[in-house]
């Protein structure tokens, strides 16, 4: 079984568009959408929820009113600012780390768990998918990309699938960090601006300390031939597989609001290259 | 006047808009770039840095000449970034969140506050702008508390610019929180509008006034304006599809370099902000035409 991430470091570079490509043109295929921010790869692939539960994210401090003595013990612990003047806890601002409850000679604070999110097993019609929401403004992101690439994970074994195809966030922060941990390949999708180039050295610089193999797309590849070579350049000098470019084609926004993959409208350029991209990714897998 | 731009999906066009603004602004401008995980302000802007802070996170030190393994740290750590195994206490302070509780509650006084190095922050000028951005460590995962040393350095004279992050969870929170304005920056695609629809949710309880810039406002489909409508979102501004304005962009340039027709646009959006936020005295009044 072989575990395909796919990331960017900049955002809108398109990610999900070749996520989604990749499922119709793969086999055996377990879909998961691990940016469990903003995860977009349901819209094109239209999963039909079989199995849905919550996600227990971390816990929040509460403080009981009529307990407290307004000492102020908890406000002047607190690292995170979270306790206001009116010794109330900022839900937003609180990590959950509970030393105002240790530091509380009366007992006021408690702990209480929250729930930070729902994830799902479904169906589509390119194989099985696991995929999540966790709630707008919320955190503990990686610690749900883990839960659904787990899931993913016993999924693949228990119907003997051999790939797993992971669409990953922007960034390179905590939820690219558990993306990427332990994965078989890493597909960078990046675009030939000056942007794109700079937010995919990180990305690569990222990966690169985890060891993992890795391997560069460049979406539009057309907008700048210069800074799409300087990309190339980078790739070679790095190890790290150059897949080839897609150039720009008005037709993946049309396949997009039809909800649709480019792929499943054949012919266009961006289908023509996107199956180029695969046919030489695949062998890496 | 603290004004944010984010905007649900990545690659919309905050930037392009965070850093026109902050142009068009001069010297009233300050823009601080919240994006610390894949930091681009500086890509369009070009400024010249005159100072670079390291930024650290406090976690624990051991001293075991004073430890009797008592394991307090262990049990009043939440995150599991202090352990008591045996005779030996371990420490992972990759995964540590800077509460400072094993310190603070160690009976003996064993741990000390060392520091994680988060990233690092670097000020200066673009131009008459400015500048303030945070680039995390690569391999760094918590990027909040970075991005608060970002925020301490506003400039409360000046007309603060946030370029925030992509997504709509904790790092956005942290850095749209405390605006008086925030922009959200989209494009009328079914990924644009629905990221822009859970951006609009996480920021909501916040209560500050929002407003939408449609970029690239002539592809996709017509539900993000209908969105916008349903939401009572006005739309600030709509900038068609250009391939120069991509291409400029490519090869870092500001869209107000590329297009200087959207100076104006810029001067626009700048004064409905205006109108639309509570502070109707800020420095903002000398900005429409």
């Amino acid at each position: 079984m072989k575990e395909l991430i796919v990331i960017s470091g900049k955002g809108g570079t398109g990610k999900t568009t070749l996520t989604a490509c990749f499922a119709f043109l793969s086999e055996n295929t377990v879909l998961a959408d691990c940016d469990v921010d903003a995860a977009d790869l349901h819209i094109l692939v239209h999963p039909k929820i079989a199995h849905e539960e919550e996600f227990p994210g971390g816990v929040k401090a509460r403080i009981d009113h009529d307990k407290c003595v307004k000492c102020e013990a908890c406000r002047d612990a607190c690292r995170f600012k979270a306790i206001s003047d009116a010794m109330d806890v900022d839900p937003l601002s609180c990590e959950g780390c509970g030393v105002c409850l240790h530091v509380c000679p009366e007992d006021a604070v408690t702990l209480e768990p929250q729930i930070s999110g729902r994830w799902f097993i479904s169906e589509t019609r390119f194989g099985p998918m696991v995929h999540a929401s966790l709630f707008p403004g919320d955190e503990n992101s990686g610690r749900l990309v883990a839960l659904v690439r787990n899931q993913a994970k016993v999924l693949a074994r228990s119907r003997g699938l051999d790939l797993i195809l992971v669409d990953g966030a922007p960034g390179v922060g905590c939820p690219v960090i558990s993306s990427v941990t332990g994965a078989d390949h890493v597909l960078i999708v990046t675009e030939p601006t000056l942007s794109g180039l700079h937010d995919m050295e990180r990305a690569l610089t990222l990966v690169r300390g985890f060891r993992i193999p890795a391997s560069v797309v460049i979406n539009k590849i057309d907008i700048n031939p210069l800074v799409a070579e300087r990309i190339e350049s980078l790739a070679a000098q790095t190890n790290t597989t150059f897949l080839g470019g897609i150039p720009y084609d008005a037709g993946v926004v049309r396949a997009m609001v039809q909800r649709r993959c480019v792929v499943e409208e054949p012919n266009g350029p961006a289908d023509r290259a996107i199956r180029e991209v695969w046919e030489r990714l695949k062998p890496l897998l | 006047m603290i004004i944010s731009v984010a905007s649900g999906k990545g690659g919309t066009g905050k930037t392009t808009i965070a850093t026109s603004l902050a142009w068009v602004l001069g010297s009233r401008a300050q823009i601080l770039d919240c994006d610390v995980e894949e930091p681009n302000c500086h890509v369009l802007m070009k400024p010249v840095i005159t100072r670079e802070e390291v930024i650290t996170l406090p976690v624990p030190d051991m001293d075991m000449s004073k430890c009797t393994l008592c394991g307090r740290c262990g049990e009043v750590c939440r995150f599991s970034a202090i352990v008591v195994i045996g005779k030996e206490v371990l420490t992972f302070p990759e995964i540590c969140h800077g509460c400072g509780g094993c310190w603070l509650l160690c009976p003996e006084h064993a741990i000390r506050e060392s520091a994680r190095e988060l990233g690092a922050l670097e000020s200066g000028f673009a131009g008459p702008v400015e500048f303030v951005q945070g680039r995390l460590r690569v391999g760094e995962a918590m990027s909040p508390p970075l991005i608060r040393e970002v925020k301490a350095r506003i400039n409360p004279n000046k007309i603060a610019i946030l370029d925030a992050p992509p997504g709509a969870s904790c790092p956005v929170i942290n850095t749209v929180k405390g605006s008086d304005f925030i922009i959200l920056v989209t494009e009328p695609t079914p990924f644009g509008v629905h990221d822009l629809a859970i951006a609009v949710e996480a920021v909501t309880p916040l209560g500050i006034p929002l407003g939408v810039v449609l970029n690239r406002s002539d592809i996709g489909d017509l539900e993000a304006r209908s969105f916008c409508k349903s939401k009572r979102i006005p739309i600030l501004a709509e900038i068609p599809h250009d391939r120069a304005i991509a291409e400029g962009y490519a090869r870092g340039n500001m869209l107000v370099k590329s297009a200087p027709e959207y100076a104006s646009v810029c001067v626009q959006i700048l004064d409905r902000i205006r109108s639309l936020s509570a502070c109707g005295e800020s420095p903002m009044r000398n900005v429409a035409p």
